[in-house]
């Protein structure tokens, strides 16, 4: 019975790390239709810029502010170049170049061992929970992921910048015919989901360790969360990542060697019933 | 004085397809209508008036400053207020959302005014826009497009879809509206609402305007009518 819940417990606070992944990767694509296959990159390059701040100064804080702004002005040139390129295979191509680079920069600057960035103080002590003690950082984790998904959901249902980008998504010239500047609003986005996911990677880097190719196993991750949870669904992104996180921690608990054909099984299933995804909306 | 709206030999193309050939019209202020059937290239014109669709050649000034091949939101900042052919009302939003979404600080429409203007529109006001009636939607449309705070409303068919008592509410809106100071282009299929709002009709065929007609006159003469717009209408 304790197994069962700590693989529960490990499965939901996996699931809050991976909302916040992918969520930013599903308001892209939701408001923007860019598919940027850069979203893994940009959570090793938080990872990896946490890590060494927080090797320099030995301030948890200072590494998670420093990895997510790096990973914010990251995003920025990326939207820049992004639209200067017309098209979607274009621009998707484009973003996967832009991975490719960012994940060779890290593995020069940083080498090929994996790492994990330095637990903060405040979390050093596990918590008893249900008769358990369980590591108080993946609390820490599941918390932040409730804030940020409680920010975004305000910030798109109560904000006018989230009046704009439900517009936005639903209809993008009428929007602009209405005096609204989407495109500037748009650079606001990729900077901001370009921000989550740096501290996504940050945060993540502190209790999973990474290296070489941990960007592209999170990214294969996020899109099926994204894709699970029906693209451009916030509240699809957390439905599917709760069930990604689950699925995934029962497996590789219980039935490591099919712990994926597990996933991606699990995958099909609901596209074969849902083929927009949970919360995916017809376009 | 600069005229509201001047259009001067105005060229679109989609693709190799030639749509819009060589319009010139001026608006001084009040209502200009154009007519004309399905395919003609009306919805084309005031796409391209809107910066949607891109102007291949010619010129397009409001009040005196050119517009032609700037962005939508930079025309609708200069005071052109849009109402779309079919509405294009935003699923995601609710009736206030669209107006909050649209609004200027400090401008002289603001939700409250549209509320005044449309009694029925605030009591669906947490409603979303797409779960209106047609005629709600028109006017919640029209409602958008007035929270710009425009000096011009160009209204691309906006009486498709309407019943009849529906439509005679939007005409006599619109009425109000130009005597309150707002100039109207008006683009129509509908021959009653052309007329109804303005003296004069500029006919568009394959293009181009090959006509202009006084509304009395076309009314009464269902030949014409045949010719040029493929409909007759009882004189009202």
């Amino acid at each position: 019975m304790n197994q069962i819940l700590i693989q529960f417990m490990n499965g939901i606070t996996y699931a809050g790390l991976l909302f916040m992944i992918a969520s930013g990767f599903t308001l892209i694509f939701g408001v923007m239709r860019v598919i940027n296959m850069s979203h893994g990159a940009f959570y090793i390059l938080g990872a990896y810029m946490a890590y060494t701040i927080q090797k320099q100064t030995g301030n948890w804080l200072y590494g998670i502010i420093i990895g997510s702004i790096t990973v914010g002005i990251t995003a920025y040139i990326v939207r820049l170049l992004v639209s200067r390129v017309k098209g979607d295979l274009p621009q998707t191509v484009l973003t996967l170049g832009i991975s490719m680079m960012i994940a060779d920069l890290c593995l020069y600057i940083w080498g090929g061992l994996p790492r994990t960035v330095g637990e903060p103080m405040f979390t050093s002590t596990p918590i008893p929970f249900a008769g358990l003690t369980y590591p108080a950082f993946r609390f820490f984790v599941l918390a932040l992921a409730l804030v940020v998904g409680g920010t975004m959901w305000y910030m798109l249902q109560r904000t006018q910048l989230g009046r704009i980008l439900r517009a936005g998504t639903d209809n993008r010239s009428m929007t602009s015919a209405l005096g609204i500047n989407i495109d500037r609003i748009f650079t606001l986005v990729f900077i901001l989901t370009g921000f989550i996911t740096g501290l996504s990677g940050a945060v993540g880097g502190t209790y999973i360790a990474f290296g070489p190719g941990s960007d592209f196993s999170i990214l294969t991750y996020a899109l099926v969360v994204v894709i699970m949870g029906g693209m451009g669904s916030i509240a699809g992104s957390a439905l599917g990542a709760l069930i990604v996180g689950l699925v995934d921690s029962f497996g590789r608990a219980y039935v490591h060697e099919v712990a994926i054909f597990l996933l991606m099984g699990t995958l099909i299933i609901v596209l074969a019933f849902r083929p927009r995804g949970l919360l995916g909306r017809e376009e | 004085m600069d005229d509201i709206l001047s259009l001067k030999d105005v060229h679109v193309h989609y693709g190799s397809s030639h749509i819009v050939q060589g319009i010139s019209l001026d608006l001084e202020r009040g209502i200009l209508a154009i007519v004309g059937r399905n395919g003609m290239g009306k919805t084309t014109l005031v796409k391209s008036i809107m910066g949607i669709v891109p102007v291949t050649s010619g010129i397009i000034r409001l009040l005196g400053r050119r517009i032609e091949n700037k962005k939508p939101y930079e025309v609708a900042q200069c005071g052109v207020g849009y109402v779309p052919q079919g509405r294009e009302l935003f699923r995601s939003l609710s009736v206030d959302e669209h107006l909050r979404l649209a609004r200027r600080e400090g401008a002289e429409w603001n939700s409250r005014r549209v509320y005044d203007l449309f009694p029925n529109l605030y009591k669906l006001r947490n409603q979303r826009a797409v779960l209106l009636s047609g005629g709600q939607q028109q006017m919640l449309a029209i409602g958008r497009a007035l929270v710009t705070n425009p000096s011009l409303l160009v209204m691309d068919e906006p009486s498709e879809g309407l019943d009849p008592i529906v439509l005679e509410t939007v005409i006599r809106t619109c009425k109000d509206l130009i005597k309150g100071g707002i100039s109207l282009l008006l683009i129509e299929q509908n021959l009653h609402a052309a007329t109804s709002l303005a003296g004069e009709l500029h006919v568009m065929v394959s293009g181009t305007i090959v006509q202009k007609i006084e509304s009395e006159r076309i009314m009464h003469d269902k030949k014409t009518q045949d010719q040029l717009l493929g409909v007759s209408v009882e004189a009202g």
